[in-house]
């Protein structure tokens, strides 16, 4: 136990003496914060919207006007025909294009069922589709107005009305939902790329060897590598949610308490692995990319931009050895919903499983001798 | 001289796929010695120190170390022994002050036992305007001095040193040799490798290897008589030059 105080000793020192080090602890976590959870979002403004209207009647330049004040669309042109509006689209300028018909105003006074054409890009899914819904509900808006002028009183208008009431994130807004999974990003990133790369930079010196040489065991020696990143990590994860709380004005629901819980739970599963890795690796740049690829797909299918239960079967299977997709449910849950212990009771438990496996592979994997 | 023997080494072979690095390697090391392995780069010496400090399995043999069998309880070897290798060990990060408390430190030392032990040290070596320099900032002559220092810091029984004045400057080297021999002179046993032919007159015994056997073992003046030669440098031409021309 006394050795193990020395080993840290040892550690704490380095990490001081280490300017970069010093300063990536205090700057990652403010940067990530204030760079990532604004810029990662899946909210659409201003969509560039091009409009040819071939119709040129009041009731056109209403609808126009109306597209125009909202604030999703920006009309940015007004392409003469189809082949314009082709070009705009095709060179990104337009994100969508309406066309109005000639025959447009004389639909609404009843000649003809009134039509509109609308053209979507649609290279990205989601964004197409979310404009594709806010020009409908804009168009269905305009459409009412337009019956209710005729003379119709509203009430006779058939019709179902929903109003939805967002719990837990009652603006929508993404920031809320993004945060607490940028900050499980944070720790993960932190925690694994620091461990992992002490322990190989010391392979790769041969200071390893002399430690080896000594009647340290095992579990010291990964002890004296994991508790240093430990703290580190817990101290970004304070800083970052320090910084989304005043900047973001995040909301904070749950216990402050079981979220640092988990977070320290997960922390001992990631460090586990780093150092499971970096046991294998016997340069800085095997385990980087070892690293790196572990963390992207921890990352991508923990549910941190889509849903989980829209994956496949097989990937949910996945998320049972993934760390990352514990704490991703756990912090949304705690921050936004208050989601006590119960809650995640579940949750915690398999985490803490992985803790105790990963850890366990690692002072295996770690050999004194070859 | 006394006779305890404190290293056993019979039949030790080391195979890494199918290269052979130690073929059939026996000797006994004496207390309070100081055992010198000599032989060219390749010649299986890093390979054969390392397993007598438990760092590296041996594929057969037996290798006794402190009365300890290396293959079985390498730990119970590690608590016994100092090793300082050809691949710098000290932090360079660290102070020396830090680096010291740091090694005795982990052979279990209390800081009580240590701090004083320092300041004599220090003292000893003429470091004591260095205790809060950091190891990067030393030239390599003083770092590997104070390498040797650490390894024997704990008291240990023996202690391995693998080519530790390789790339020393030769004012250094005898400094060096002059620690060997008080190191010595208090006790502790030197297993010491080298390719410095003139080091090997230092020795108690040496051990001449070439491609991973022991071709002589005796002391430097029972060799030279042995084969007719008047340095030991000429006498380890003469042994493996036969071989390699063999090849």
């Amino acid at each position: 136990m006394r050795k193990l105080l020395f080993l840290l000793k040892k550690e704490f020192r380095q990490i001081k003496r280490n300017p970069f080090l010093s300063r990536a602890i205090i700057a990652v976590p403010l940067l990530q914060m204030l760079v990532l959870v604004p810029a990662v979002t899946f909210e659409i403004k201003h969509i560039d919207l091009a409009v040819t209207d071939n119709d040129h009647s009041p009731s056109s330049r209403e609808l126009i006007t109306r597209l125009g004040g909202s604030s999703f669309f920006r009309v940015t042109a007004t392409p003469a025909d189809y082949s314009q509006a082709n070009d705009l689209l095709l060179s990104g300028k337009a994100d969508m294009v309406l066309v109005i018909p000639d025959d447009f105003s004389e639909g609404l006074a009843g000649a003809a069922i009134p039509r509109l054409q609308v053209l979507v890009d649609a290279v990205n899914a989601t964004t197409a589709q979310l404009g594709w819904s806010y020009l409908t509900s804009v168009v269905r808006d305009y459409n009412r107005d337009v019956i209710i002028s005729s003379g119709v009183a509203p009430s006779v208008i058939p019709g179902i009305n929903v109003s939805p009431r967002f719990w837990y994130n009652p603006t929508l807004n993404y920031k809320y939902y993004m945060l607490p999974g940028i900050l499980v990003i944070l720790i993960t990133a932190i925690g694994l790329m620091m461990c992992g790369l002490n322990l190989v930079r010391e392979k790769e010196i041969g200071t390893i060897e002399q430690i080896n040489v000594t009647p340290v065991m095992k579990w010291e020696l990964i002890s004296s590598k994991v508790i240093p990143f430990f703290i580190i990590s817990l101290f970004d994860l304070a800083l970052g949610l320090s910084a989304g709380w005043l900047v973001f004005n995040i909301p904070f629901e749950g216990s402050l308490l079981l979220f640092f819980a988990c977070s320290a739970i997960f922390l001992v599963a990631v460090l586990g692995l780093a150092l499971f890795f970096s046991t294998l690796a016997s340069t800085q740049q095997q385990f980087l990319f070892v690293a790196f690829f572990f963390v992207m797909i921890f990352i991508l299918m923990s549910g941190i931009f889509t849903p989980v239960e829209s994956m496949p079967l097989w990937a949910q299977q996945f998320n049972w050895v993934n760390p990352v997709a514990y704490l991703m449910r756990i912090n949304r849950m705690v921050m936004l919903k208050g989601s006590g212990f119960n809650d995640i009771a579940m949750d915690m438990g398999m985490l803490s499983l992985l803790a105790i496996a990963f850890i366990v592979m690692a002072i295996r994997a770690y050999r004194k001798r070859a | 001289m006394e006779t305890t023997k404190v290293i056993e080494v019979e039949g030790l072979v080391k195979k890494f796929g199918s290269f052979v690095a130690n073929d059939h390697l026996t000797f006994d090391v004496y207390k309070g010695e100081i055992f010198g392995f000599l032989g060219a780069n390749g010649a299986g010496k890093t390979t054969a120190i390392r397993i007598l400090c438990g760092l590296s399995r041996p594929t057969a043999g037996k290798v006794m170390v402190a009365g300890i069998d290396a293959a079985r309880q390498p730990e119970e070897i590690k608590k016994r022994i100092g090793y300082m290798s050809q691949r710098f060990s000290l932090y360079e990060d660290l102070t020396v002050t830090e680096n010291i408390e740091l090694y005795g430190g982990i052979y279990g030392m209390t800081m009580k036992e240590i701090r004083p032990r320092i300041a004599e040290l220090l003292d000893r070596l003429d470091f004591t305007g260095h205790a809060d320099t950091l190891i990067g900032s030393l030239p390599l002559g003083l770092r590997q001095k104070l390498a040797f220092a650490v390894a024997v810091f704990h008291n240990p029984g023996i202690v391995f040193l693998d080519e530790p004045t390789s790339g020393v400057d030769p004012i250094t080297r005898r400094q060096f040799w002059e620690m060997i021999y008080e190191t010595a002179a208090a006790g502790i046993t030197i297993f010491v490798t080298t390719h410095y032919m003139d080091e090997a007159e230092y020795c108690d015994r040496v051990t001449i290897m070439n491609e991973g056997r022991i071709v002589a073992l005796d002391t430097p003046s029972a060799l030279r008589k042995q084969y007719g030669t008047s340095s030991v440098e000429e006498l380890f031409v003469k042994i493996t030059r036969p071989q390699r021309e063999r090849i």
